[in-house]
């Protein structure tokens, strides 16, 4: 039994669907189970962050780390698991490159506590009650260590070292199944290398591809809020904004055989170093309008443009570090 | 925010046969303006993806200008132009969204004959982001 891989599951800044993910591989995680040890997985087996501490440095074979970093206590379990750890795996758009959760970058700390605990509609907090900051709460004359919020969300590389990314909010069963098998062949890939996912783009594999013309041109944006899209016509071509070229494809075109555009949870092409400019680069270039009155009108249409093109990837964009959650 | 002796740094991306031209006349008219600026000379202004102003700002430029032929019909290459101002209407609202101040980006139309207008825009973006101070302060850097 000692002898098989010992294998740790972490979440940090996640919703829970990359652990959904893991189980979703259904019976295959059976065969799983028979080839290595999970010897920590907080969100199923009762496991401490102590026991991690015990073992030997590099004894675990591999670590899935899923979520952003943005408490002190992720960043702690996180730099214990490279500890103790051979490989880490960033698992899932949140821990590659910040996901949904980095959008909240845009804002302070302030402002997304703010937010959080006080302005949204369904929060009633008269009293202004705040997570404690200073790291300890005082409950019935107790003293209780709680984890602070860090000043801005990061992306797992940006506080550990990582060996291998799989993309995709969350990974596909076959994406993780793809990806555990690189890992047990033995013939591991370059480090840094997406694994378990295409290195072509989601429109390569898209079945409205051949409905795509060469040049994609179109005279406005839609939403899907304000039509039903044909199902057997390229949705660029509709007039939604969806993200294909610019995106790793893997995932089998799930939101388009769902009759919906591609948001991007699978993340930039290898050749692309910034996503949100790159797709701000072909949507502005399919947009055929000259005046420049009229383009203006046109974008106007799209509420929420760096939510659109940076869904998942913002906490990695180039301006990651000029964002107000990082300046004074 | 800023001290006497901040100097912006200015990236610009500039079409041959255009701006880079009037860049050109400027100088050999020697006409003065401040030397904040860094002009990197692209073939057209629709080859200007907007990583490479995405990278200028990464890598510390406190100010980006995409420069090129006035539209309509100025481009050497029919609309490449057409395609920047696209591009670039996009571009402006995505900064503007993530919190960067928009007068640290201009897209600007100047054709071969006017260092005029080149020596204008250089005077006024210096002085817009000297009032602004740089794009990032350091912590621990006052």
């Amino acid at each position: 039994m000692n002898s098989r891989p010992k294998v740790a599951f972490y979440w940090c800044a996640s919703c829970g669907g990359c652990e959904e993910a893991v189980v979703d591989l259904a019976e295959k995680i059976l065969d799983v189970v028979n080839l290595v040890d999970i010897i920590f997985w907080p969100v199923a087996m009762d496991f401490k962050v102590s026991d991690v501490e015990a073992l030997p440095h590099g004894a675990i074979t591999a670590s899935f780390i899923n979520g952003g970093v943005r408490l002190s206590e992720h960043e702690k379990v996180v730099k214990l698991l490279r500890q103790k750890s051979k490989l880490v795996v960033a698992y899932g758009a949140c821990a590659c490159w910040g996901g949904i959760p980095g959008l909240a970058n845009i804002y302070r700390l302030e402002e997304v506590l703010e937010r959080a605990y006080v302005t949204t509609s369904t929060t009633v907090n008269p009293e202004r009650v705040m997570p404690s900051q200073s790291g300890w709460v005082e409950v019935d004359g107790a003293r209780i260590e709680v984890p602070k919020l860090l000043p801005s969300l990061k992306p797992l590389d940006e506080v550990i070292d990582v060996d291998y990314y799989v993309p995709g909010c969350p990974p596909t069963p076959e994406v993780t199944w793809n990806a555990i098998q690189v890992l047990l062949s033995g013939k591991l890939p370059a480090k840094g290398s997406v694994i378990g996912a295409s290195s072509r783009s989601l429109c390569d594999e898209c079945p409205l591809n051949k409905t795509k013309p060469e040049n994609v041109l179109i005279k406005e944006f839609k939403r899907v809020v304000d039509f039903v899209p044909k199902p057997d016509e390229c949705l660029l071509v509709q007039g939604l904004p969806c993200l294909g070229p610019v995106t790793r494809g893997g995932c089998g075109a799930l939101c388009i055989n769902a009759n919906m555009p591609c948001t991007g949870c699978f993340g930039p092409l290898d050749d692309i170093h910034d996503y949100g400019g790159k797709a701000i680069s072909f949507l502005g270039s399919i947009l055929d309008l000259e005046d420049e009155e009229q383009i203006r009108r046109e974008i106007s249409k799209l509420p929420d443009l760096a939510g659109l093109v940076y869904k998942y990837t913002l906490a990695k964009s180039s301006l990651k570090n000029l964002l107000r959650s990082e300046r004074k | 925010m800023s001290d006497n002796n901040y100097e912006p740094r200015i990236v610009v991306f500039a079409c041959n046969w255009c701006t880079y031209a009037a860049v050109d006349l400027a100088g050999t008219s020697r006409m003065q303006y401040p030397p904040n600026v860094r002009v990197i000379r692209v073939m057209c202004s629709g080859r200007i993806d907007p990583q490479f102003v995405l990278t200028a700002f990464k890598q510390g430029a406190d100010g980006v200008i995409v420069a090129g032929c006035h539209p309509p019909s100025d481009c050497h290459y029919i609309s490449g132009n057409i395609k920047a101002l696209r591009r670039y209407t996009l571009f402006r609202r995505l900064l503007d969204e993530l919190g960067i101040e928009k007068e640290r980006f201009r897209l600007e139309w100047i054709s071969a004959s006017e260092a005029n207008k080149w020596v204008k825009v250089v005077n006024e973006m210096v002085e817009d982001l000297k009032r602004l101070g740089p794009i990032k302060i350091e912590v621990g850097v006052v």
